[in-house]
């Protein structure tokens, strides 16, 4: 990722932007962080708040006509915060502060004039800065409303801790200004004064309330509020400090007085609270409640919908930084991989994001840079690829015209998953698509999705031109797809092809004849891979309707879909976090799950809840489809061989049986424990076999004085594995397995 | 290369089934993506088959893997 790159990322994420209140607020007093604190009845941190940004916050807090209200989230669910009221509140309840700690001194002399807030505020906000300021007046803030008493006082005494010096009783002339002009290095004069005496210098600049003469600055005229008045003082300021610098004083100042800001806060699921309403002054209960009201406005609205999103703990703008950060490392650990191989790839973010954060296009393509600079950790995809590289490999591999005929109008792609999970279903909805369509032929492959998951372009490609071999050599017919991940991946990488799902083939066609019937309510889960394919959802759910499912749609669906867990290879890369997902998208409907992907439906099966693929229903076989396992990493193989070879038997007379490797005629049976170690550890029948066989070689093996299992291992290429048996008969009995990479190379003496 | 210690490294019941023989502990070098790590591991000390128990290999040696696949 370029820097370039990484800032556009960046901009698009409006986590971090301001809220509405503080952008609204000319001074951007921090009021969400108040409102914060105020709810937890921590009066004197929220007055610091407040003290922070406010000049003489004691004044300033109490007239604050609040007009963030019109910018609050919260107007259109109850009202406002009422966030004057609660300055308030805050400012006599809570311990006054200190003044701030003064910027050092900058050698620069102004002379500020005027007895209005502005002229008060300047002052107050050059003191600050470090300027040698004093004020010139008849009464300090003599304009000012009535203030209980003290108030002023107070916030006077500070004025003089930050070092401003105040002349009070001084006859404001414009002969005065003249010689104050000659004194100083600036000069301020507020509106009222400007107003009563200066207008032949001109009305003062919006901008930077210059006037024309050089060095003179001016208040606006005529402005009643009084947060509005004190952000005229702060303008003040920062051009005296531009003026005094020499530096431009007209650019980058577009967020000093309000401005807009682009921070998204949804009210969906926001009850509506109206504000608290009391006479006069509010009690320390009021003050809670009405904090409370403040929806503490971010965005976060991918995160709040996705489980990766959420486990990382930030959001999108903070992962990009990350993921941009991996890259840059040269020496060290490279500690965002596992969050890149976590996104499930499956668009979600972007939908839901009001700027369209892709997190799939960063993940996607963070991947791609680590394969192609041989970053990637090993262990992270190589399992899908070899499973990946099974069903590409002439044990599943397929491709046929119809029985008996030589050329095809349509091509059955069932995908390798489908294959893999349901097989007898995939032969009886090709049954039924020769017995409607004639010449249908058939190829079983992978569409290569897991090669394009895991950042390997070249493998996809390679992937995608075998493929497109086989299809050319069947004369290019239209394919009939029944997955929607190879739906989308076909569309996209063999655009010359005509590819229609088999449902739109079904919903044209009709049912097919010995489909279930009557299955009563069930929720749909929209696969991510349909996502922005709304003629596919359609398809699914005119055909569910005919097979006499009641519809329930999710709170996520169609286009808002949640991904099952497996998408973008999450469950192969971080099994653990791919479980999470798939728990919580189970969990969310009470009723039994259908769906048109079958990982959704094994990932969903999984968590133990019940699901079924629309195969399930269109082609039913004889078991409860809802209940029926997700089948283990060695079946799924194992499905997907023995298909090949009982369709090559039964419908075009050949004999598809490859020649038997020594490995797989060792009879070898599991614990039931074992069984599912050999899942979560990934480990497959056939990875055991190979152990045994080279046992049988070497004769080397453990035994266990505890309980006479044997122990024996084997490295067939990058993995070793471990067995623990016992023997059985002609063949074994598997107890326990576990795996490792790092490699034993020799015993040292 | 200094030599590390795992606890993990027990031979916790085994024997070499082939030679009959106790395991022993013995410095083992392992490998991993061009790391060398001298390891004291069960071992036979006639044949030298080299024992990878399992809370080791899926534990620290577990850990230890991906850390490297993060460098």
């Amino acid at each position: 990722m370029e820097q370039a790159e990484l800032r556009q990322w960046e901009r698009k994420c409006v986590q971090e932007e301001v809220p509405q209140c503080v952008a609204a607020c000319p001074l951007h007093v921090d009021a969400r962080t108040f409102c914060s604190l105020m709810a937890q009845r921590r009066w004197d941190k929220a007055w610091q708040v407040l003290a922070k940004t406010l000049p003489l916050p004691g004044v300033l807090a109490r007239l604050c006509d609040g007009p963030c209200k019109a910018a609050c989230v919260r107007k259109e669910a109850g009202g406002s915060i009422e966030m004057d009221r609660l300055e308030r509140f805050c400012a006599e309840t809570a311990k006054p502060v200190a003044p701030p700690q003064p910027l050092p001194k900058r050698g620069k002399s102004v002379a500020v004039v005027g007895d209005g807030l502005t002229a008060l505020c300047a002052t107050w906000e050059m003191a600050r800065r470090g300027f040698d300021v004093t004020l010139h007046c008849s009464v300090p803030g003599g304009l000012l409303p009535a203030l209980p008493e003290g108030v002023l006082e107070r916030e006077l005494e500070n004025l003089v801790k930050l070092g401003a010096a105040i002349e009070d009783g001084v006859d404001l002339t414009v002969e005065a200004i003249d010689e104050l002009m000659d004194e100083n290095d600036a000069v301020f004069v507020d509106g009222e004064f400007w107003t009563a005496h200066l207008s032949e210098v001109g009305e003062p600049d919006a901008l930077t309330l210059g006037t024309q003469r050089v060095g003179l600055f001016a208040g606006p005229k005529g402005e009643t509020s009084a947060v509005l008045l004190a952000a005229a003082g702060r303008r003040a300021a920062n051009s005296v400090e531009r003026f005094t610098q020499g530096v431009s004083m007209v650019t980058g100042r577009e967020l000093e007085g309000p401005y807009e800001t682009r921070l998204y806060t949804s009210l969906a699921k926001v009850e509506s609270v109206p504000p608290v309403v009391v006479d006069g002054m509010y009690t320390e209960e009021n003050g809670r409640d009405e904090a409370g009201r403040c929806l503490q406005c971010e965005c976060m609205e991918c995160v709040k919908h996705c489980e990766y999103l959420k486990h990382y703990k930030f959001y999108p703008k903070v992962y990009a930084r990350q993921i941009y950060n991996n890259e840059s490392i040269v020496m060290g650990t490279r500690q965002a991989n596992s969050m890149i191989n976590s996104c499930m790839l499956c668009g979600l973010c972007e939908t839901l994001c009001p700027e369209d954060f892709s997190m799939a296009d960063v993940c996607l393509e963070a991947r791609r840079t680590m394969v192609e600079s041989d970053t990637m950790p090993p262990s992270a995809h190589e399992f899908a690829l070899r499973d990946m590289a099974f069903a590409n490999g002439e044990k599943c591999v397929l491709a046929r015209h119809a029985p008996g005929l030589d050329q095809s109008e349509y091509l059955f792609f069932p995908g390798c998953q489908l294959t893999a999970s349901n097989p007898d279903s995939v032969q009886a909805a090709y049954a039924d698509l020769r017995k409607q369509l004639g010449s249908v032929g058939l190829l079983l492959h992978c569409c290569g999705a897991p090669a394009e998951w895991s950042g390997r372009q070249a493998l996809m490609d390679e992937t995608v031109s075998d493929l497109r071999k086989e299809w050319e050599a069947l004369g290019g017919p239209k394919i009939i797809a029944a997955c929607p991940t190879c739906l989308k991946t076909l569309h996209e990488y063999l655009p010359d092809a005509e590819v229609v799902s088999h449902w739109a083939i079904l919903r044209a066609l009709g049912l097919p004849t010995d489909t279930a019937r009557d299955c009563g309510s069930m929720a749909i889960n929209d696969p991510c891979a349909a996502r922005h394919n709304a003629m596919l959802r359609e398809d699914v759910r005119a055909l569910l309707e005919q097979v006499g499912v009641i519809v329930e749609e999710p709170e996520m669906t169609g286009e808002t879909a949640q991904c099952c867990g497996y998408g973008g290879l999450l469950s192969e890369a971080n099994p653990e976090l791919g479980r999470a997902v798939a728990e919580r998208r189970a969990a969310e409907m009470a009723e039994d799950w259908v769906t048109y992907c079958v990982m959704c439906r094994d990932m969903i099966a999984k968590t133990g809840k019940r699901a079924v693929h629309i195969y399930d229903l269109l082609y039913p076989q004889d078991v409860d489809a809802g209940a029926r396992p997700s089948p283990g990493y060695s079946l799924r193989r194992e499905n997907r061989s023995h298909l090949r070879e009982r369709l090559l038997a039964e419908l075009w007379q050949e004999n598809g049986a490859l020649a038997v490797e020594p490995y797989e005629s060792i009879a070898v049976s599991f614990t039931a424990e074992a069984s599912v170690l050999m899942e979560e550890r990934r480990i497959l029948k056939s990875d055991v076999q190979k152990v045994f066989l080279n046992m049988q070689k070497s004769r080397r093996r453990f035994v266990s004085r505890e309980n006479g299992h044997f122990l024996t291992s084997f490295r067939p290429v990058v993995v070793t594995y471990w067995v623990e048996f016992s023997e059985q008969g002609e063949g074994y009995l598997v107890h326990n397995v576990w795996s490792h990479r790092m490699k034993v190379r020799e015993v040292l003496s | 290369m200094s030599v590390i210690k795992v606890p993990e490294a027990d031979a916790a019941g085994w024997k070499c089934a082939t030679c009959d023989e106790e395991l022993v502990s013995r410095p083992v070098e392992l490998e991993y993506l061009d790391s060398l790590f001298n390891v004291e591991l069960p071992t036979c000390p006639k044949c030298g088959m080299v024992l990878i128990p399992e809370n080791l290999a899926l534990g620290k040696m577990n850990q230890v893997e991906h850390l490297l696949e993060d460098k």
